[in-house]
């Protein structure tokens, strides 16, 4: 599969660096190029300076005929636009949004994206940890 | 009227003392304490402190009940959060947002934003205008209805001079809305309306037919 990634944090590098491994085609976009120390010298994608919401950029790293968009930034707002750029603009088939806020993530998975809220997986692990 | 606003930066600021001064039920949202207190030291208690993106922070200052919702903080992808977040959580009729990157409105009009304004553009435009050798400049942008008003200045060298109206090949949906000769009053263009040097040319039209409308006012 071809793979954008938005985001070259920890978890942008580690899931690029995963997916790499698993034998898909990776891009990973990130406006500083200090981020890109976070991947692997084995990483064998593309590492790419760019700003995810803008489509310009988007388009070239290749967006418009990429299976998969990811985005992993800091920003839950800079993370939904970008989304749904890809979904709605570049019509992106399979498009995962990370959204810290749980209020925020929950209004936007009813508005048809896929997104997935950290705050809420970890609180909810921490809780079985304890609990169970 | 009850309007909010996000973001209490210079440009939220003055909105906010505009509305004000009209007479509006207005209130800011700033996330930062420090612009919020002076904000409040000088005008009042209108500045609310918190995310202008949070459901629950804009459940509380009652955006339920709000008329308009105006989003001028300095980044795009907080102003179209907070927009989508006022109209789906809270239905407010009338979202308006500010854009940095003018490329950001066909997405902000698709997902839900109802108004957008480009400060980029609208800087452009006004210093375009103040440009004299700029043989088009825009004058205004008619976003709902995808047109432009744009003034077209006839040179004295254009082959146009002396033709008439019904004579020129306009780009389609491009229609001439007044005429303000050189010296004289303005006047309507009708088909036998002679162009002459000197005429400024408001006319309507869609934004791609601009430079072709130019071409055909100027002759080439």
């Amino acid at each position: 599969m071809k793979i954008l990634i938005m985001g070259c944090g920890r978890v942008g590098a580690r899931l690029a660096s995963l997916l790499d491994e698993d034998g898909h085609e990776v891009t990973i976009l990130d406006n500083d190029t200090y981020s890109f120390r976070r991947l692997p010298p084995s990483f064998d994608g593309t590492a790419l300076f760019g700003n995810g919401t803008d489509e310009e950029a988007l388009k070239k790293a290749g967006i418009e005929d990429t299976d998969v968009f990811i985005a992993v930034t800091q920003g839950d707002n800079r993370n939904v636009m970008a989304c749904q750029i890809a979904k709605h603009i570049f019509k992106v088939p399979r498009v995962v949004c990370r959204i810290y806020d749980p209020l925020r993530e929950e209004m936007y998975s009813a508005l048809g994206l896929e997104t997935i809220s950290p705050t809420k997986v970890f609180a909810q692990l921490l809780r079985e940890k304890i609990e169970g | 009227m009850y309007i909010i606003v996000i973001g209490g930066g210079r440009l939220g600021y003055y909105l906010l003392k505009a509305l004000l001064n009209e007479g509006h039920e207005v209130l800011v949202l700033e996330k930062d304490a420090r612009i919020c207190k002076t904000i409040t030291d000088e005008l009042g208690s209108v500045c609310f402190r918190g995310d202008g993106c949070e459901a629950a922070t804009l459940a509380e200052v009652g955006t339920g009940r709000a008329d308009m919702f105006i989003a001028v903080t300095g980044d795009d992808e907080d102003n179209l959060v907070a927009c989508q977040v006022a109209k789906h959580k809270h239905n407010v009729p009338r979202t308006i947002a500010r854009l940095r990157n003018p490329k950001n409105a066909i997405l902000f009009k698709k997902l839900g934003v109802d108004v957008t304004v480009s400060s980029t553009d609208l800087i452009i435009e006004a210093i375009e205008r103040e440009v004299p050798t700029h043989p088009v400049t825009q004058l205004l942008t008619l976003d709902e209805k995808g047109l432009v008003i744009v003034d077209v200045k006839i040179r004295p060298e254009s082959t146009t001079v002396g033709k008439a109206v019904k004579d020129l090949t306009l780009p389609k949906d491009s229609k001439l809305a007044l005429i303000i000769p050189n010296e004289g009053s303005a006047h309507v263009p009708v088909a036998h309306t002679i162009l002459q040097a000197g005429d400024q040319i408001i006319a309507i039209t869609p934004p791609e037919s601009k430079e072709a409308l130019r071409a055909a006012l100027s002759g080439k």
